[in-house]
């Protein structure tokens, strides 16, 4: 299935037809193991075209936050390859791995982690910090996403003082501020109720059909369903894919 | 595909992301800067009263100049107590470079409140016949009254030193009191003598009535003599002779003000010793930040985790740490500069003296702070950029 999927962008780049946009993330066999031996990821195929919102699913213990840890550049694959908007990571220090961070992926957590004593729009603000963009730009990008994702009115309001929803909307504004050619959603909804989890799926759909890549990674079946395409992961691999189907 | 550019943290946001720690938790970010602070104000305090006294003596000595110096007779060849002649005072006073000169002669006599004391309980105070241009020589003042002249010297008259005036419990001129058996009136009281308090020991009384009642000989037992700035060391070369041609080596000459300066230099033996509890205030503090520092890089995890996630190398998570130690410390240090500052102010007003804060004291305040601080915040600095992202965001 993944090796057709594969196989088929190969050969839409060789023809030039392109039937899918290129991959902003590719994975070819990634594998990782800790010392005990643990396999928690066991030859991993996953290819992400640019535009695409698709959801990485599985129970808890089945690998999904490795993989995403992998995806997302902060942690290394035992072996196999992982390459992020065209960089592969294996080739890159440490430091250049940060900066692929930087300016190519975005995180949004299940537990929003904004920084207390810092408004809404510092928050957001903090995306581009390690971009280098100085400190009256990253203020007006910030403001422009938080208005994006209708926030406007909240800009000066610290995260104390914000719903879980509207928490959540800072913490996708501020994955998006730095225009990532990738962002990793980890359970956007987890720590939300059920009004707040459609307004931020909803805005997640948005976010896509404005061209975002979007991977979320979620233990939510229902949730997985909603999303154009589903990665089911088990044990380690990949079960099903639905796009590469 | 070209490499990325490296992340970047702008100078600027370097201490923008220092303060966020100490914005956020401001109660404990002061009270370990205050811990800093207290070192620091300690020994800029410390520093700047021993400059301050040790100015105020100094102006002192400016006031009271440096050019006075005492004529007092030594001992003979044999050991025993030597005299100097009854002409010495006049003969000093005719040396060139000696701008005024004058004596004073130790009596037995005793000065009591009333005739009703015991005539035992002196209060240790000794009565001196004393020359009326001693005033003007030592640059003493009066606290009221006035000094003794060519009139009083020849009248029952005194004038007190300020401890014999308190212990005599006198606070005005007028009053009488019983003096080697006699009634006088204390026509002056002094302030204190800085060049020689063993006046402020004393009832001056003239040589005339001295001599008249008590059979006072004019052989004084010191002699003051106020010389030229510049020639100084001549005149105390000359003195001996001078004062007793026959028997110089029986003649001892010093100058008041060296004693002075000897207490100036002397203070900065305490101050070496305060400025060593200052130094272990200064040590605990910075303790004190480090604890709060490791506190810290436990408590965001997360915090770091994220950072990471954003695109922050390890450099970055130990820059910020550090800088917030450094931060801290600074803020420690200003502050603690400040209020050594204020305290020597303070200090030095209440003594009279002109404060005096060093800049070196100053500068190795902040210095000194700024070193703690980065002592204090390389551990935990270190620890914060070696925890791993993935642990970092896991711990919630």
């Amino acid at each position: 299935m993944i090796e057709r999927a594969e196989t088929s962008v190969h050969q839409a780049h060789a023809t030039g037809q392109l039937p899918r946009a290129p991959a902003v993330l590719e994975l070819c066999d990634v594998r990782k193991s800790y010392p005990g031996p643990v396999e928690v990821l066991r030859g991993v195929d996953l290819s992400v075209p640019r535009g695409e919102l698709l959801a990485i699913v599985g129970p808890s213990g089945s690998g999904k936050s490795t993989l995403l840890h992998i995806m997302g550049t902060l942690e290394r694959p035992s072996s196999g390859e992982v390459r992020v908007a065209g960089h592969d990571t294996a080739a890159l220090s440490d430091r250049r791995l940060a900066s692929v961070r930087a300016r190519t992926i975005g995180f949004v957590f299940q537990q929003f982690f904004l920084l207390d004593g810092m408004s809404a729009v510092e928050n957001v603000a903090h995306g581009l910090l390690y971009a280098g963009v100085p400190a009256p730009r990253r203020h007006a990008q910030a403001a422009e996403v938080l208005e994006r994702v209708g926030l406007a009115h909240r800009l000066e309001h610290q995260p104390a003082k914000l719903s879980g929803g509207e928490r959540q909307r800072v913490a996708i504004a501020r994955a998006l501020v730095a225009r990532p050619a990738i962002v990793f959603a980890d359970e956007p909804t987890g720590n939300l109720d059920s009004q707040s989890s459609e307004q931020i799926m909803a805005l997640l759909h948005d976010l896509h059909a404005e061209g975002h890549t979007i991977v979320v990674i979620t233990h939510d079946r229902d949730m997985a369903e909603g999303l154009p395409r589903q990665v089911e992961i088990r044990d380690g691999a990949i079960v099903h894919d639905s796009g590469g189907a | 595909m070209a490499e990325p550019a490296p992340s970047r943290l702008l100078p600027a946001d370097i201490l923008r992301v220092g303060s966020v720690g100490l914005r956020t938790r401001r109660l404990r970010a002061a009270l370990s800067g205050l811990g800093i602070a207290i070192g620091i104000a300690s020994m800029v305090a410390v520093l700047g009263i021993s400059e301050s006294s040790k100015a105020g003596l100094l102006a002192t000595l400016d006031r009271l100049g440096t050019n006075l110096l005492t004529v007092a007779p030594g001992q003979t060849f044999t050991g025993e107590d030597a005299e100097l002649p009854a002409m010495a005072t006049s003969m000093i006073g005719r040396m060139r470079a000696v701008q005024g000169a004058a004596q004073v002669k130790t009596t037995e006599e005793t000065v009591r409140r009333t005739d009703k004391i015991p005539e035992e309980e002196t209060g240790g105070i000794s009565v001196l016949a004393a020359s009326p241009k001693l005033r003007a020589t030592l640059g003493a003042s009066m606290s009221s009254g006035r000094f003794l002249d060519a009139a009083t010297a020849r009248y029952p008259a005194t004038v007190l030193g300020s401890v014999a005036a308190k212990r005599l419990g006198i606070t005005r001129t007028g009053v009488n009191v019983y003096l080697g058996g006699r009634w006088f009136t204390v026509v002056g009281i002094l302030d204190p003598v800085t060049l020689d308090s063993d006046l402020d020991r004393a009832a001056l009384i003239g040589f005339p009535i001295a001599s008249k009642l008590f059979g006072t000989d004019s052989s004084p037992t010191k002699v003051y003599v106020r010389t030229d700035e510049e020639q100084v060391e001549a005149v105390r070369r000359l003195l001996g002779a001078t004062a007793n041609p026959e028997h110089p080596e029986e003649v001892q000459v010093s100058r008041p003000s060296d004693a002075l300066a000897a207490r100036a230099a002397a203070k900065s033996a305490f101050t070496s010793l305060f400025l060593g509890l200052g130094a272990v205030a200064l040590l605990v503090g910075g303790v004190g930040i480090a604890n709060v520092m490791v506190i810290s890089v436990l408590e965001r995890r997360s915090e770091i985790g994220l950072r990471r996630a954003l695109g922050a190398t390890r450099r970055h998570i130990s820059t910020q740490f550090l800088s917030e130690s450094l931060l801290l410390a600074a803020c420690g240090g200003i502050a603690g500069t400040s209020l050594g500052a204020l305290v020597t102010a303070i200090y030095a007003s209440s003594r009279g003296w002109s404060a005096v804060v060093p800049p070196y004291a100053i500068a190795g305040g902040v210095v000194a702070a700024i070193a703690i601080g980065a002592i204090a915040g390389l551990y935990p600095a270190a620890r914060a950029a070696r925890l791993s992202p993935t642990e970092a965001l896991r711990t919630v």
